[in-house]
């Protein structure tokens, strides 16, 4: 956890992350708040806060007296979500980057593709 | 959600000395609030106010909607490990133990013979012969296994080592969620602690400087490294925490920054890093230095 930035926010992405690479799969159970906060060490209202923006965006949902699930169709929810950010968060810094440098596009792709191994 | 304590306008003189000068909060019930500041900034002050161990100069204070001074129901829902407790000169640890056992109704003493083992406190020494972490380590477990309602730790670590810091926090959190209660915990050690809280009073030269949620708080100030003319063109007319140089390159501490002003100093340029809690505060108690000062 990094503390300069709001940690809710953290455990959700940690949650979503799991999620997306498979570790959590649809219909089985997430850990509970209190398991959260223990092992993050962080207040429980904190992990409950986290959780439930998870609630809110249909990834997680409760059933009663047992605890909370992964929804049925959430990591094709997260990963098409993510994809979009992806265009921001990283395609964006890294063309204004390689502008920068005088790469071309054509350039850049060729890199892109050596790095995957094409 | 019901506030356990109520304070309003509260003051505390000390002759001349303004210990604490007209404080106002809330404390919400089942929150783990974090009483923060620098020595002598009126924490334990505060502290003693709301238990009723000193008397307001004037203001408000409602504990449990009452007013806690000389209140016996109050107080018995009240637990206070002050830092420097002072004990009889023929007590030793386990009298310490016997006396919390009489004094707080929900008191569990298998839960406080566990606490003992793992923090390793020779009951049988006098208090007055033990470490001074071997002594906050009998206030943490009177602190945890009283379960009262409403617990405050003034600085309840002072000398317990790193390993006894980390078993403190540990048994809070999952005491805590077994058993809610109200917790205010005053602290130095801002960064360890931090993740605990969920509300964060902060206080200075007696007076009431921060008022939020611990999440609100983080990631609401960014510093900003780049040379120093990019630096200051972005920083002008803003609200500036904090003010570096070395050489031609400045950082330069902000609050209140948008994504999009995010992403408008990255594009000219320069570097973000995130403050903690911790140097948030530590910008916050010590006056803002001014660009003027730093850049002559």
């Amino acid at each position: 956890m990094d503390d300069g930035r709001p940690i809710f926010l953290q455990i959700a992405e940690q949650l979503e992350s799991q999620i997306i690479d498979g570790s959590m799969r649809e219909e089985t159970q997430v850990p509970s708040i209190n398991d959260l906060a223990a092992f993050h060490r962080i207040n429980p209202a904190t992990a409950l806060k986290g959780i439930n923006l998870l609630v809110d965006a249909g990834i997680l949902y409760k059933r009663r007296g047992i605890g909370m699930f992964v929804a049925e169709g959430a990591r094709q929810r997260l990963v098409a979500a993510r994809t979009e950010a992806f265009q921001d968060q990283y395609v964006r810094p890294l063309v204004a980057q390689a502008n920068a440098l005088g790469i071309t596009p054509e350039q850049l792709s060729r890199m892109i593709g050596k790095e995957a191994g094409q | 959600m019901t506030a356990v304590i109520e304070v309003s306008g509260l003051t505390r003189h000390y002759g001349k000395v303004k210990a604490v000068q007209d404080v106002s909060f809330q404390v919400e019930e089942g929150s783990i609030c974090g009483l923060l500041g620098r020595n002598g900034a009126g924490k334990t002050t505060v502290m003693r106010l709301i238990t009723g161990q000193a008397f307001a100069s004037a203001g408000n204070i409602r504990v449990f909607g009452e007013n806690p001074v000389e209140n016996a129901e109050v107080l018995a829902r009240t637990c206070f490990v002050r830092e420097s407790q002072i004990y009889p000169d023929s007590f030793r640890g386990k009298h310490v133990l016997r006396a919390a056992a009489h004094l707080f109704p929900n008191w569990d003493a298998d839960y406080a013979a566990r606490l003992v083992d793992e923090f390793r406190v020779p009951l049988d020494r006098r208090m007055k012969k033990m470490s001074r972490g071997q002594r906050s380590a009998v206030g943490v477990i009177v602190g945890l296994a009283s379960r009262a309602e409403l617990t405050l730790l003034d600085e309840p670590y002072a000398g317990l080592d790193a390993v006894a810091r980390q078993l403190f926090y540990d048994h809070l959190l999952a005491d805590y969620s077994e058993n809610p209660r109200t917790i205010i915990l005053s602290t130095h050690l801002i960064d360890e602690a931090s993740k605990l809280l969920n509300h964060v009073l902060v206080v200075d030269g007696g007076e009431l400087l921060i008022d939020a949620e611990a999440e609100d708080l983080r990631g609401t100030a960014v510093t900003l490294v780049g040379g120093h003319s990019a630096v200051e063109q972005f920083a002008a007319g803003r609200e500036t925490l904090g003010w570096d140089s070395v050489g031609g390159i400045s950082s330069v501490t902000l609050t209140g920054l948008s994504d999009a002003d995010k992403a408008a100093a990255l594009a000219a340029g320069l570097e973000l890093a995130p403050v903690s809690l911790q140097q948030l505060i530590v910008s916050r108690t010590r006056g803002t230095i001014q660009p003027e000062e730093a850049t002559s």
